[in-house]
């Protein structure tokens, strides 16, 4: 996948104003975006997604310009083919889980689904193992259970790159490793290009083949971590990953 | 030997009461929305008039609504000249009465209803490729119904217990103009306590009635 992002971006509230300028590119299907909190990592997804609009840049996603300040081009939210796992999941409250799954395809004014779809929500919800739980509301679902319910609704439009805002911070540590995996394959499955948000060392070695390190409201390094591990070896690009992130080297 | 007690005046609230909710219920919603949505210029001006029928004294209320539609009044003259109708002395008038009373307490729980649904839902409906008509309609109004349907409730029951402003512009003609309470109010003062009794319990039965059935209906799916 070719991600590119350049924007700056000031978000202002009543009572601090907060500045973001940032540019990455790659062209790698794992990109992990690591950070402390408030460094503007959520901020810069909301902006690939539209959900917020920079002052100014561009933003390009495989062969799309998404946005562009230059040119005054926008895309709206809904046009972009953007995944996004919200850190606190952004279930639907009000439907159940076959109805979040089935959301994406639901149109206003029909009814019903069509045939095709409920074919798709169907295998969404047996791929997810959540056909026993299409009924439940998401509020008697754990939290494993949610985020699958959150991924199938993300993935069934087929979006062309996912983006997941720090998926695994609300998970108990006995579930992260197992869900970590999943993603993983699911990744694989899907032949979906990853953007992860994190501050978890552990996300960083399991999922980044670009790294991008950020400071507060800056991108303080990029790292070619699939390119160093062809290079020079998993031990060394672990190093170097470890180094860009701040840590000593385990 | 009782006489025998006229239901016309529980007819005549309801009537007046739901035609007024219904009002309240469509203005209250269309105007919360925009509170909760747009930023303009005199909005806290109006948000301010919009909650003056909930503190004004009834009378008050009254007298602004005869001065606005009676006789003498532009509107009034206009609506007699032209469709020979007044809100004077007509049940209309007790209608609009009672909706501008309800009105505050629908606007005010939609507003918060509106204000309390998190963004990030209909941001997710968004980025899951959803146009703005499908974001409210799936979205925002079912979370916000609650809020609505409750204060419609109290709107409701607000209407329905109407009498200062309704006094002052419908009066309180028997079998034209008389709700419940005036009714109360004119077998009170005629000292007839045994019909005051009678429409106490119509309409606090009526009342605990619609309070319980609404109850039900509130009760959260999630």
């Amino acid at each position: 996948m070719k991600l590119a992002v350049d924007i700056d971006l000031t978000l202002r509230s009543a009572h601090r104003s907060f500045a973001l300028n940032v540019a990455f590119a790659t062209a790698d299907d794992r990109v992990v975006i690591f950070g402390p909190s408030g460094a503007g990592k959520s901020v810069t997804i909301q902006a690939i997604a539209g959900l917020v609009r920079p002052q100014r840049g561009r933003i390009v996603l495989g062969d799309r310009v998404l946005f562009d300040s230059a040119t005054r081009t926008n895309v709206p939210s809904r046009e972009r083919r953007v995944g996004y796992l919200f850190q606190d999941y952004a279930l639907f409250p009000h439907l159940t889980v076959e109805e979040n799954v089935a959301f994406p395809l639901r149109r206003l004014l029909h009814l019903s689904l069509s045939c095709d779809a409920r074919q798709r929500v169907r295998d969404m919800l047996d791929l997810f193992e959540l056909t026993l739980l299409a009924h439940s509301l998401p509020r008697d679902l754990s939290g494993g259970q949610r985020q699958r319910v959150a991924l199938a609704r993300a993935l069934i439009r087929e979006p062309q790159v996912l983006l997941l805002d720090e998926p695994f911070a609300a998970l108990d540590v006995m579930l992260r490793e197992r869900v970590r995996q999943e993603l993983a394959d699911l990744q694989q499955r899907f032949r979906v290009p990853l953007v992860v948000i994190t501050h978890d060392v552990d996300d960083v070695k399991m999922f980044a083949e670009t790294l991008v390190v950020y400071g507060l409201g800056q991108v303080s390094r990029v790292l070619p971590c699939k390119t160093l591990r062809e290079q020079h070896g998993e031990a060394h690009a672990w190093q170097e990953m470890t180094k860009a992130c701040g840590l000593s080297a385990a | 030997m009782q006489e025998a007690v006229s239901l016309a005046p529980l007819w005549l609230t309801l009537k007046v009461a739901g035609i007024a909710t219904l009002i309240a219920f469509l203005i209250g919603v269309a105007l919360a929305l925009l509170f909760a949505r747009v930023r303009f210029a005199g909005r806290d001006f109006l948000d301010a008039m919009l909650t003056l029928p909930m503190v004004l004294p009834p009378t008050v209320l009254g007298y602004y609504l005869i001065v606005l539609l009676g006789r003498r009044s532009v509107i009034g003259q206009w609506l007699e000249a032209t469709f020979d109708f007044t809100f004077i002395f007509t049940w209309q008038g007790a209608v609009i009465a009672a909706a501008i009373v309800a009105l505050p307490l629908v606007f005010k729980s939609a507003r918060a209803a509106f204000e309390g649904v998190e963004p990030n839902l209909e941001n997710a409906a968004r980025v899951l490729g959803s146009k703005e008509p499908k974001v409210f309609v799936r979205v925002t109004l079912p979370l916000a119904m609650r809020g609505i349907l409750a204060g419609t409730m109290l709107a409701f029951a607000r209407a329905m217990g109407e009498f200062g402003a309704t006094l002052m512009i419908a009066g309180n003609i028997p079998g034209r103009t008389q709700t419940l309470s005036m009714a109360v109010y004119d077998a009170v003062q005629a000292g007839n306590d045994s019909l005051a009794n009678m429409l106490v319990i119509i309409i606090s039965v009526t009342c605990i009635v619609i309070l319980v059935s609404s109850g039900k209906l509130l009760t959260p799916r999630y």
